[in-house]
C-alpha cells in the first residue's frame, strides 16, 4: 500500500505492506536509517521519533498508522549544519559511546525538553527510562540532558 | 555503498585532555552508519537456519523446497563450504555449517539469500531439518562424568595440563607456597553467577560484497579485523588477502564480537550468488547470535591469623563454556589467576575448571573471568572481617598487595599497582546522608511500583577491591601496527586497524598522534585490513595502550625521517609490541619466564543501596569509585567507561541473567532479559589514580573492564550489609533478600 506523510517537515510517499512497521518504512522506503533497530517490542527506545509531536516508539507504530500524519526523526532536529542544543550537549558531556542508542535518547529528550523546560533529576530519569544504554550507564546522559536544558533557556 | 566512516576533519585535543569525540556529530544527527545501517545496490538479504535443540543429530537436510521460493538466491549447507568447515577464535571446534549434529540451541545449520528480508524469512522456514534429539549435557559438574561433546578434544595439546577428564576445556591448578598452610581463622562459602549476555544495543549485521575476482570485501561490526579476515579465509579457500575486512559501525562489544558472527555466512551467500549480501540478526537471534560470559560455581576457604592477615586461600572455580570452545581457555586461567584479589598470600591453591556443555557458548565478556572470581573473593574478604571483628576496608588495606609482591604464580608485581591508594580514596569518598520518609516512589526501592510508604527500607553500605590484568596473557603476545603518512604541508593520515567499539580509540589515537606530531592536522583513514597490519583485538582493557604505543612509534619515526631532511611524502608503518610473556607451568601454573602477564589494574567501589525487605525490592543509591588507570588519555571517555562499566555490573548484581531450560534460552528479549535503565542507575562519583606504568606509552593502562569486575561485588556486598544475608549468587533475586 502506499501513503503519503511528512517527514521531517518535507511531504513523502512510500509503498510499504499491510505489516510494516514504521521504523522500516524510515528505514528502508524513505532511506532514513538514523532511527535504530535493537528490540523490535518497545523495549529499548533506540526507535523513538516524534509523530505529530508526541514520542512514540517506531517500531510499535506500523507505516500505514502514520499516512497523513507527521513525523520528526533524529534527522530532522538539526537546522541545517546547525545542531539542536540536545544533540550540541550530548556531544559535549560525552554521552555519546558507541551511539546506537543516541538518537532515541536525542529525540526523547528533545521531547522531554519541549515538555518540561526544567525537569528535574527525578522527573529526567523517568522521562529517559525508556531508552536503553549499554555504553554509558547513563550519568553523562543526565548532564547532557541538564546541559541542554541551561542552554535552551538563555 | 556507504561507507562507514569518511574520512574527516578531527576536533582539538592531546593526551591528557577532555576531547570531544571525533565520531560525536554523526552520532548524534543519526548520519553514522553502523553495520546494520550498509547497503548496496542489487543487494540481497541473507539469512540463517538455526538449531531450536541444544543437542541432536541431523537425520535430514532438505533444501528444495527453500530454493523454490519466491526471491531466492541460494540455499546453503555444510556442503557448499569450500575450504576448512569449522573455525573458532583460538580452536577451529566450531562448524561454518553443521553438518550431522548440533550441540547447542541456535546452532547455525543452513543459510538462504533472496531478494527481500520477507522472502528470505520465508525461505528460511521452508529449509526442512529432520532432527533426532540427543540427551543434553546441561550441568557443568556432571560434564567431567558424561559422553564427550567434541571428538578428539580440540582444545588439548597446546600447552594446557593434560586432563583426560571428558569435556574439560581447560583446567588449570596454580600451587603456591604451601597450600595446606593453617591459618588461626577460616572462613569458607560457595558463590554461583548466573550467565549474563553483552547485550549490545546494535544486533550483529554486515555487508559481505563480492569484488567479481573471486575475493570478498566484509564490512562488520567486529572488535578485531585481522583475527576474523584469518577465521574467514580459510573456511572460503581463499588466500587471506582475497578477503578484506572493513570495519563496521559498532553498536557496542564488550567482548561479544570477538569471535565470527555473520563474517563467514554473508561472505559465502555474496560469493555464491556473486552479488552483495546483508545479514542483520534481531534481538532474539542476537541472543544465540553471540558467546555469553561464562557461568560459574566457586568454593572458596580463606585462612588469616587472628590479627587479618591472609596465610592460605584456597578456591575451586568452576565454568561452563558451552559447546564451543571460543576464548573459553583463556578466561579458565584469567579466573585463577586474579582469583584473590589484589591480596598478598603466601600460600595459595586454585584450580580452574571449564567444561563442555550443551549450554550456550560463553566466551569474552568486559572482566574476562575476573569478575566470576571477584564476586566470590570479596564475599570472602566481608565474611573473613565480619569473623574478626574487623572493619572490612582496613582488612582490604592490611592484605592489599605492592609493586614487589608475588602474585600467586609467582610473579612479581612490577610497574604500577596503587592498591593502597585506590581502597582509601574510595574509602574516603563521603556517602550522602540516608534520605527521610516518606518520599517520592521513584526514589524508593523498585521506583514507582514501589506501593508503600517505605516502612520496609532498610539502608546498607558495601565495599569491593576488583583487580585485573592488561593486554594478552601467557605467551599470547600479539602487537599492534599504525602506519602514518606525513605529508609535505605536515598533516598527516594515521591507518590504524584498531577497532572503534565505542570506548573512544579513535580519540586516543589522534590524540597520540596530534601530541607526537605538534599538529592538528591529522586525519585517521577508516580501519580495514588491507591498508595495515593487525591491531589485535578491541578486548584485555589493551586497545588504549597498545595503539597509542604503536601510532607514537609510527609518528615519531615519520618525524625523524623528516629531520633527516627526506622531502615529500613519508609513509612508515610500525609495529608497537609489549613486554613479552610466556605460558604459565601447565602443572603447578607458575611462570615459565620473566612474565606471564603485562601489567595490572585495580579498582575500590563504596556503594550505598536502599532494600525494601517488605517488598523484595532494591536502589542503589549512591555509587563512589576510585580507579588506578595509569595516565587519563582523554579523562571525558576514561570516566564514560567507568560510569558505563559500573553499570553492567550492577546489571549482573541486581537484574541480568540468561535463563536456560535444558539448554534452550527462555528469555532472548529485552522484555525478559533485563538491563539496567535510567531508572536503575545512581550518580558514579569516579576519582582516576593517576599512577603511571612504566611499560606503557604516557603511563596509560586500559580502563574498560576493572568497573565492571568491582561492581558486581560491591553493590552485592551493600545488599548484604543492608539485609545480613548471605547473598552468595548473582543476580540477586527478590526473594533472596524479602521478609527478613
Amino acid at each position: 500500500m502506499r501513503i503519503s506523510l511528512t517527514v521531517n517537515g518535507e511531504p513523502r510517499e512510500a509503498d510499504v505492506w499491510a505489516g510494516e512497521s514504521l521504523l522500516t518504512a524510515l528505514r528502508d522506503a524513505l532511506e532514513l536509517p538514523g532511527s535504530k533497530n535493537a528490540c523490535e517490542q518497545g523495549e529499548c527506545g533506540s526507535c523513538s521519533v516524534l509523530l505529530d509531536g508526541e514520542l512514540v516508539c517506531s517500531c510499535l507504530v506500523l507505516a500505514a498508522q502514520a499516512d497523513g500524519h507527521s513525523v520528526t526523526t533524529v534527522e530532522g532536529l538539526a537546522d541545517g549544519e546547525k545542531l539542536h542544543p540536545v544533540q550540541r550537549a550530548f556531544v559535549e558531556a560525552g554521552a555519546v559511546q558507541c551511539g546506537f542508542c543516541t538518537p532515541g535518547l536525542v529525540v526523547a529528550t528533545a521531547a522531554l525538553l519541549e515538555r518540561s523546560p526544567e525537569p528535574s533529576d527525578d522527573e529526567i530519569r523517568e522521562a529517559l527510562s525508556g531508552n536503553l544504554c549499554r555504553c554509558t550507564g547513563y550519568v553523562k546522559i543526565f548532564d547532557a540532558v541538564r546541559l541542554a536544558a541551561g542552554t535552551m533557556r538563555t | 555503498m556507504s561507507a562507514t566512516e569518511t574520512t574527516t576533519r578531527v576536533p582539538l585535543g592531546r593526551v591528557g585532555e577532555r576531547v570531544e569525540r571525533r565520531d560525536g556529530i554523526p552520532k548524534v544527527t543519526g548520519e553514522f552508519a553502523y553495520s546494520s545501517d550498509l547497503s548496496a545496490a542489487g543487494m540481497l538479504w541473507g539469512r540463517t537456519i538455526r538449531s531450536p535443540h541444544a543437542h541432536a543429530r541431523i537425520v535430514e537436510l532438505d533444501i528444495s523446497e527453500a530454493l523454490r521460493m519466491p526471491g531466492v538466491h541460494a540455499v546453503l549447507t555444510h556442503e557448499d563450504v569450500p575450504g576448512q568447515k569449522t573455525y573458532g577464535l583460538e580452536f577451529p571446534d566450531q562448524p561454518v555449517l553443521a553438518a550431522d549434529r548440533v550441540r547447542y540451541f541456535g546452532e547455525a545449520v543452513a543459510l538462504v539469500a533472496a531478494e527481500e528480508p520477507e522472502q528470505a524469512r520465508r525461505a528460511a522456514a521452508a529449509v526442512r531439518v529432520v532432527y533426532e534429539p540427543l540427551e543434553p549435557v546441561t550441568q557443568m559438574e556432571r560434564a567431567t562424568e558424561q559422553e564427550p561433546l567434541h571428538e578428539g578434544r580440540p582444545t588439548m595439546g597446546h600447552g594446557y595440563r593434560d586432563d583426560p577428564r571428558p569435556n574439560v576445556v581447560r583446567s588449570i591448578e596454580i600451587r603456591h607456597g604451601d597450600p595446606d598452610a593453617e591459618g588461626d581463622v577460616s572462613v569458607s562459602g560457595v558463590y554461583e553467577i548466573g550467565i549474563q549476555d553483552q547485550a549490545f544495543l546494535g544486533p550483529e549485521s554486515g555487508l559481505a560484497v563480492p569484488d567479481g575476482e573471486g575475493g570478498v570485501d566484509i564490512y562488520v561490526a567486529t572488535q578485531w579485523l585481522h583475527v576474523d579476515r584469518d577465521q574467514v579465509a580459510p573456511c572460503l579457500n581463499l588466500p587471506p588477502e582475497m578477503v578484506r575486512i572493513h570495519l563496521g559501525g559498532v553498536g557496542g562489544a564488550f567482548g561479544g564480537r570477538e569471535d565470527l558472527s555473520m563474517q563467514i555466512h554473508g561472505a559465502l551467500l555474496a560469493l555464491e550468488t556473486n552479488r552483495p549480501v546483508k545479514i542483520v540478526y534481531d534481538r532474539e537471534e542476537s541472543f544465540v547470535g553471540h558467546i555469553h560470559r561464562h557461568p560459574a560455581r566457586i568454593w572458596c576457604e580463606h585462612r588469616a591469623t587472628r590479627e587479618g592477615k591472609l596465610v592460605n586461600v584456597r578456591m575451586r572455580i568452576l565454568l561452563d563454556g558451552g559447546a564451543y570452545a571460543s576464548s573459553s581457555t583463556a578466561v579458565t586461567s584469567n579466573a585463577a589467576c586474579f582469583a584473590i584479589g589484589p591480596y598478598k598470600v603466601d600460600n595459595a591453591l586454585i584450580e580452574s575448571t571449564c567444561v563442555y556443555t550443551n549450554n550456550p557458548p560463553c566466551g569474552a565478556m568486559r572482566g574476562f573471568g575476573a569478575v566470576q572470581t571477584c564476586f566470590a573473593s570479596e564475599a570472602q574478604m566481608d565474611r573473613l572481617a565480619a569473623e574478626l571483628g574487623i572493619d572490612p576496608v582496613e582488612l582490604r588495606l592490611l592484605n592489599a598487595m605492592a609493586p614487589g609482591d608475588l602474585l600467586p604464580t609467582g610473579q612479581p608485581i612490577e610497574g604500577s599497582l596503587p592498591v593502597a591508594e585506590v581502597i582509601r580514596r574510595a574509602a574516603a569518598l563521603p556517602v550522602p546522608e540516608p534520605e527521610a520518609l516518606p518520599r517520592e516512589a521513584i526514589r524508593l526501592p523498585g521506583g514507582a511500583g514501589n506501593t508503600t510508604r517505605g516502612e520496609g527500607v532498610q539502608r546498607g553500605v558495601g565495599f569491593a577491591v576488583g583487580f585485573k590484568n592488561i593486554c594478552y596473557s601467557e605467551g599470547f603476545d600479539d602487537s599492534t601496527a599504525a602506519r602514518v603518512i606525513l605529508r609535505e604541508d605536515g598533516s598527516a593520515v594515521v591507518h590504524c586497524a584498531a577497532a572503534e567499539v565505542g570506548q573512544g580509540v579513535t580519540d586516543v589515537i589522534l590524540q597520540v598522534a596530534r601530541t607526537e606530531l605538534g599538529t592538528d592536522e591529522v586525519v585517521l583513514a577508516p580501519p580495514e585490513t588491507a591498508t595495515v597490519a593487525s591491531a589485535g583485538s578491541a578486548s584485555a582493557s589493551r586497545m588504549t595502550w597498545m595503539a597509542a604505543g604503536a601510532t607514537q612509534l609510527a609518528c615519531r619515526a615519520v618525524a625523524e625521517e623528516r629531520a633527516r631532511g627526506t622531502a615529500g611524502e613519508i609513509d612508515i608503518e610500525r609495529v608497537y609490541r609489549h613486554p613479552r610473556t610466556t605460558p604459565l607451568d601447565p602443572e603447578t601454573g607458575q611462570i615459565t619466564g620473566e612474565r606471564a602477564h603485562v601489567a595490572f589494574a585495580v579498582a575500590a567501589m563504596r556503594v550505598v543501596v536502599e532494600v525494601d525487605v517488605d517488598l523484595g525490592l532494591t536502589r542503589v543509591v549512591w555509587i563512589g569509585t576510585a580507579q588506578d588507570v595509569g595516565k587519563a588519555v582523554n579523562p571525558l571517555a576514561v570516566e564514560g567507561q567507568i560510569e558505563g562499566g559500573t553499570a553492567q555490573g550492577l546489571g549482573l548484581a541486581l537484574m541480568e541473567e540468561i535463563q536456560t531450560r535444558d539448554g534452550l534460552i527462555t528469555n532472548a528479549s529485552f522484555t525478559d532479559y533485563l538491563i539496567p535503565t535510567a531508572l536503575d542507575m545512581p550518580p558514579v562519583v569516579s576519582e582516576l589514580v593517576e599512577d603511571p606504568e612504566p611499560d606503557a606509552p604516557y603511563g596509560a593502562k586500559g580502563v574498560g573492564e576493572p568497573p565492571t569486575v568491582v561492581s558486581t561485588a560491591a553493590i552485592v556486598s551493600a545488599l548484604r550489609d543492608a539485609t545480613g544475608r548471605g547473598l552468595t549468587r548473582v543476580p540477586v533475586r527478590p526473594d533472596e533478600v524479602v521478609g527478613l
